[in-house]
This record gives structure tokens, sequence and C-alpha cells, in this order.
């Protein structure tokens, strides 16, 4: 072998490659028109969902009926209606709204089965007799429901003396063993929640990026010029940094909201952020964790989708392929989410071992146990299994994608494989090769 | 057109025109390559050892494995057997500053500006941005593109856009620049600047390679050949060596059609209208110049022509690949 005479200069290392496409990458999509509508992807779902849980509240209001009807005397209807005043106070949504039948007022004869039966009026039970001997008709399911309340409301109707309800003196402690155990799995919950919602968001802009290239016939020049290895991961970090614009955006957005209307929201969605539970590690290192815990599912599932990319040779193929793991991942997210409860299981830990769930697991951990060292040891190993899919993703796409030329296997088949061997050796009536 | 700015290879390879290609240190050595896919060999064998300071074309039809020998020289796949060499190394993205590479498939992102275009491209080779648009920017003036520097991609021409993406493979002075079918979708005055720039680059000492299925293309920039066909390579060496397998070819046009004449000609001879074409007999062409006359034959015209590429390639590759070849460049032609 001929050695070259000429001073080779160095290449590019791995991560020197890896900064030429995520820097790229970044700006290419930071500054795109589809970031923005990106940005404002989460919009629609909270629009919609907020639509649909409006109409279907009072799709819910008007179907479902929870009134009882009275279909008594009308002095007992008066004690029933009195007697649910006095106690709704002390139960809230336990009583029932008790309403009067008409039809019962002006029919001696009334008979509440066949009027039931007959699908009349728009009662959940109908209330017959006297408070000391009250007659509750209505379906199985009902009866069930209401049968204690309306005992309680007959009771209270029928009594002699209109009982008083003593004030409750309170003396409130700050947790409880019980208690802080209870807050800490809720805590658990809404971080792991929040984690899935905003990886799966995110992650599948990963693959967006890879099949607009192969669409755009650029992956051919960067395969040539870098290893593909450094292709993939400055496209995970360029995509993590546009995923942590972001979430920053998203934040700043849900802070100035929470700002500027904290109280409305408590009260509309019964959910008080500032009274959400201290984690096991606290606030800080929970939030620290958080961001560490995003970053690699999100590089754990979006190398995952840059090898289904890189399998892939049409969009038709990706959108094939990325169905199944977008399954896993919600499997793997519902074995995290079980773990919360178990923890020091077998399950919880498989769900710590098994890479695209060991986020979850984790996080989940970090609100439940104060210990830190697992999360070093959790964090080298998910990094490990990233750098472990990222070089399979990389293997496969040289093996799988780069097989033709222009043409693809047309051109191969259309010459390689039907045309007649090419004959290795000259003509025989050719003359030989002048020197 | 004066395309090259290979200042900084350019003492190296000043002498390389000069000396024989044998005695030359190769820029691209290969063994025994072979791909399959799916069980297909789509390479079988291939051996190609490419001087350095040369223009080498890899010239077969489409489908022959002329892309997939490119891509495991330029290490962008691996080959299942064989060895390849760039410039001495096992690894060419080892050396990726050194190469640069046209893939037949012309991408580009159609957002981005021409030059940060250019300068992405640097940049993947190792350059900085920074030079990179410097460079490009100088780039695009020499080649009439000075005005297109901030246009988007998708805002240019075809051929423009091309041009582009030639120039950010060549921004960062390469010593070995690798082209997959360059001519293909050019019209014939951009074919002519390409091939200017080919020949420029290579007098600059870079080493070039292109693919093509046009064989008029490596006749006139190539100084050696492989030719490829059905994954293996049943000639590689010098343009001049392949046509030199093919003897001579005469050309006679008479006045006569028939007569006693005709029984001087070889028997390979072949009619073509008003014309006979044979090759040179191995007595040379007075014995038979001697036998027309006598025979009243009446000639016309008569010609001696050196055998061509094309002819060295339908002896070597085979009938059924030269028409391929021929087909291929038709359809080239009009698209």
């Amino acid at each position: 072998m001929t050695e070259s005479s000429a001073p080779i200069r160095p290449r590019l290392n791995a991560l020197q490659a890896a900064w030429v496409i995520a820097r790229r990458d970044f700006v290419a999509v930071l500054f795109s028109r589809a970031f923005l509508f990106f940005l404002l992807g989460p919009l629609f779902p909270v629009f919609v969902g907020g639509m649909a849980g409006s109409i279907g509240g009072q799709v819910q209001r008007e179907a479902v009926s929870i009134d009882v009807g009275l279909a008594m005397s009308g002095e007992h209807n008066a004690a029933l209606i009195a007697a649910r005043a006095r106690l709704a106070p002390q139960l809230g949504g336990a009583v029932p709204m008790l309403r009067a039948v008409p039809e019962a007022a002006a029919d001696p004869a009334f008979d509440a089965r066949a009027f039931m039966e007959a699908r009349r009026g728009n009662y959940a039970a109908i209330l017959t007799g006297t408070p000391t001997a009250p007659v509750l008709t209505g379906t199985e399911g009902q009866i069930a429901r209401w049968q204690g309340p309306v005992s309680l409301l007959a009771g209270s109707a029928a009594a002699a003396e209109t009982v008083s309800f003593p004030e409750i003196a309170a003396e409130v402690v700050a947790t409880s063993a019980a208690s802080e155990r209870s807050s800490r799995i809720q805590t658990a919950q809404i971080a792991q929640m929040l984690l899935f919602l905003l990886t799966m968001l995110l992650a599948g802009m990963v693959l967006s990026n890879l099949v607009e290239e192969k669409a755009n016939k650029i992956i051919e020049i960067l395969a040539a010029a870098i290893p593909m290895d450094a292709v993939f991961m400055g496209k995970l970090f360029a995509m993590l940094g546009v995923s942590f614009v972001g979430i920053a955006v998203w934040g700043a957005a849900a802070w100035g909201l929470w700002m500027a209307g904290g109280e409305t929201i408590t009260t509309v969605t019964g959910c008080d952020l500032a009274r959400l539970p201290a984690p096991a590690v606290g606030w800080p290192l929970f939030i620290a964790l958080g961001v560490i815990y995003f970053a690699m599912a999100y590089l754990l599932l979006g190398a995952l989708f840059l090898t289904i990319g890189a399998m892939a040779s049409t969009v038709r193929e990706v959108q094939t392929l990325s169905m199944p793991v977008t399954m896993l991942q919600l499997m793997v997210f519902f074995l995290a989410a079980y773990t919360i409860n178990h923890p020091g299981s077998g399950m919880e830990m498989a769900a710590i071992a098994f890479p695209l769930s060991s986020p979850f697991a984790m996080l989940a951990r970090a609100a439940m146990e104060p210990q830190l060292w697992t999360h070093a040891l959790a964090l080298v190993w998910q990094g490990l299994a990233v750098l472990g899919i990222v070089k399979a993703g990389s293997l496969l796409f040289r093996k799988r994608v780069m097989k033709s030329g222009g043409a693809g296997r047309a051109k191969a088949s259309r010459f390689g494989r039907r045309a007649p061997p090419v004959p290795a050796h000259l003509p025989a009536h050719l003359p030989a090769p002048a020197e | 057109m004066a395309v090259s700015d290979h200042t900084s290879s350019s003492n190296h390879a000043a002498g390389f025109a000069a000396i024989p290609a044998a005695a030359r240190p190769l820029a691209i050595e290969a063994r025994g390559l072979v791909k399959s896919f799916d069980g297909i060999r789509a390479v079988d064998g291939v051996d190609i050892a490419i001087p350095e300071g040369a223009i080498y074309g890899i010239l077969g039809p489409n489908g022959a494995g002329k892309t997939t020998t490119l891509r495991m020289l330029l290490g962008i796949i691996d080959p299942d057997e064989g060895v390849r060499r760039v410039f001495g190394h096992d690894r060419p993205h080892d050396i990726g500053r050194l190469i640069g590479y046209l893939p037949e498939e012309r991408g580009l992102y159609p957002s981005m500006k021409a030059i940060e275009a250019i300068a992405f491209m640097g940049a993947l080779r190792g350059l900085s941005l920074k030079e990179g648009r410097l460079r490009g920017v100088a780039l695009l003036e020499r080649h009439g593109l000075g005005d297109a520097a901030d246009r988007p991609i998708r805002q240019l021409s075809k051929g423009m856009a091309q041009t582009v993406q030639l120039l950010g493979t060549l921004v960062h002075r390469p010593r070995l620049v690798v082209l997959d079918e360059p001519f293909s979708g050019l019209d014939a005055i951009n074919q002519g600047k390409l091939e200017a720039m080919i020949r420029a680059l290579a007098e600059d000492g870079v080493t070039v390679i292109f693919s093509t299925h046009v064989i008029h293309h490596a006749e006139r920039l190539c100084e050696g050949v492989a030719i490829i066909a059905g994954g293996k390579v049943p000639y590689a060496g010098s343009v001049e060596a392949a046509r030199d397998r093919i003897p001579a070819q005469v050309r006679l046009e008479t006045r006569a059609r028939e007569g006693a004449w005709l029984s001087a000609l070889p028997r390979d001879t072949r009619r073509s209208g008003d014309f006979f074409q044979f090759a040179l007999p191995a007595t040379g062409v007075e014995p038979l110049l001697r036998q027309l006359i006598e025979g009243e034959a009446g000639i016309l015209s008569l010609s001696i022509e050196r055998a061509g590429l094309h002819d060295a390639f339908v002896a070597i590759a085979g009938e059924a690949a030269a028409r391929q070849i021929e087909a291929d460049a038709a359809q080239g032609a009009r698209a």
C-alpha cells in the first residue's frame, strides 16, 4: 500500500461533529414557522378539552337527573324539603335534590311505579308514603345510591324537634405519617404525568426532523462527512434544546397566567399548586431532577424514534413503525405509575432497570424517597442506554438506508438482477491490451 | 472557467500532471470490495487504484454498482468483504476534511440561504462557519451567483442550487473530490462549466473521481476509468489502454454497390447506409486499398479512426450494458 506523501489534517471529533449538526438543527427549528405553531400546540388540546368538558357537563346535567321526586302529601313534601335545607350545609352533595311531582299532587291515585315505568318525568327516583314510612321507587342502582340519604332526610323530617348541629372546633396539624406519604404520592403522580406529556409532545420532533432530512436528500451529505452516531447525537441534543425553549415558553406563560389569575384557576380546577406537598428530596432538587429526567426520557425516546427513522425508507414506514413505540411508551408509563404505590417491589426495580420507564420511576422515587445515590446510578444507566440506542440506530441506518443510488432498488433490479452477467474476460476475437 | 481555490494544496500537487500515474501515491485503493443488499450482490469484487491528482471516471449504466462503490470508498457504508483505503487510511471519516462528496441525489435545506448552505457543508468538514461564509461569498461571486448568496435555496433554480451544492463540496478545499453523476440534470452550458471546473481542480492537484453513464464525459476528462457493470469491474485502467483494446476502425464509402472487391473486405465488416465499417486489418490498409482499386469499387471516402471509449465499453462490458448506458444517457439528456 502506498502511503500518501501529503500531511493529513485531523478530522472533526464526535463532539465537534455533533455540535455542527445540533447548531444547524437548533437554529433552523427555532426560527421556523412550524415552531411557532408547535408552541401554540398545547393550546388546542386545552381549548378542545375545555369545550368538550363544558359541553359534556351540560349534556350530563341535562341528561342525568339527581332529583328525587316527592309524591307525598303537601305537608310531608314541605317537611322533607325543609329537612334537606337543614342537612345540605352539613352533607353537601350527599343529599339529593328534592322536587315535588306535579302529577302526584293532581292525582290522588298516583302510582309511582307505573309513572317511572312509563318513563315520564326526569327523576332519579320517586318518594311516596310518609316520612315515618317512606317508599322509594326507582331502578336498583338509584335506590342503592339514594336509600341512605333519603332515610336521613325522612328521619329528620319526621323528628318532633328540630335537630341542631354544634360548631366543630378545629385543630390543624402540619402533617402526619399517613398524610405525608399520601401527599408525596400526589406529587409523584403529577410529576410523572407532566414528564410523560412533555416527552410525548416533544420527542416526535426528532422523528419529523429526520424524515424531513430524508425527504430533502441531505442525509447522505451528512453521512459522508461525519459518523452517523454524531449526526444522531447532534439531532437529539438540538431537539432537546428546542424542547427546553418550548418548556421555558410554556412555563413562562403558565407562570404569567398563575400570577394574573391564580385564585380563579384554583377555584375552577380545585387544584392549589401552592399547597402541593413537598417531595422527599425537597423542591429545588426535585425540580433539578425533573429537568434531568425529562432530558433522559426525551433522549431515550428520541433515540428510539431516530432508530425507527433509520430503519424506515418512507414516511409511511415511519408512521407504521412509530405506533408500536408510542404504545410501548404508554405501557412503560403505566408501569412506572403503578410502582408509585409499591416502593422497593420487584416491579419498581424492573421499572427503574428498563431504560424507557427508568426516568419516570426515578422521578417518582425522588418524590417519595430522600436518597440521592440511586439517582446518580440511574442517570449513568440511562445515559448508557441512550448511547446504545443511538449506536444501534446509526448501524441500522448504514445497513438499511444507504442501499443504492437515485433510482434505488428499481435500478438495481433493472440491470443488476435481470441483465445477463457481464463476462469478466474480453471476447476472444479481441487482441490483447496494449501495454 | 477559473474555479480553483485550492491554494493550500496546489504546491503539493503542482507536479502531479507531469508524473506518470504509476509513480504517484494512491489517493484511493480498493481490493475485492463486495456488498450485498437483501442477499443480492450489488458490488461483486471491485478492485480500483486511483493515483493522486487524477481525474478518474466510474463508468457504467444505472444500477451497475457505481453509487454503492463510491459509498464504500467514502465510508458511508462498509463493505461486506474487501479493503478500501483513502490516502492510506482504512476509515475515510478519519480524514473527512480532505474529502468532498457530491451525492447523486442532490440535497440542501430549502429554507437555508445559499451562503449558509455552503458554510454548513464546510463546517461538516471542519471549517469554521465564519471562514466558510468568507470562502462561500468568494466562490459564489466567482461563479456568477454573488446575488444569490442571501437567497434561500428554495428560491434558486435547479441549476443554481446544484452549483451551490457543488461549491459546498469544494469550500473546505479537499484533496479528493468525489462526484456521483455530477452531470445529470445539467444543461449543455453547465455541463461545459462543470467539465472546466473538474479540469481546474485536477490542475491544482486535486484527485477527482466521478461516476457517469455518459461515456463522452469520461472520454474527454478522465485519465483513468473503471468500467463497472453488474457489480463487477471488467476493466480499470487508463482511458488510452481501454481504447487500445480495440483496433482502429476503417470507414469506407464506395460508388459501386456490388463487385468482386466486396470479397476483399474483412468478415467482421458492418454495413451502415452507404458506409462499410470494419476493424483495421493486421496487414494494414495498403493491400486492401489495392484490391479495392483493382476491383473498381469507386472509393468516395476512406477514413481510419482510432477506437473511442464507447467502442471499448461495448467490447469490455458487453452489448447489453452498452445498450443500457446509451438508454440511461438519453434519459438523462431528456431530463
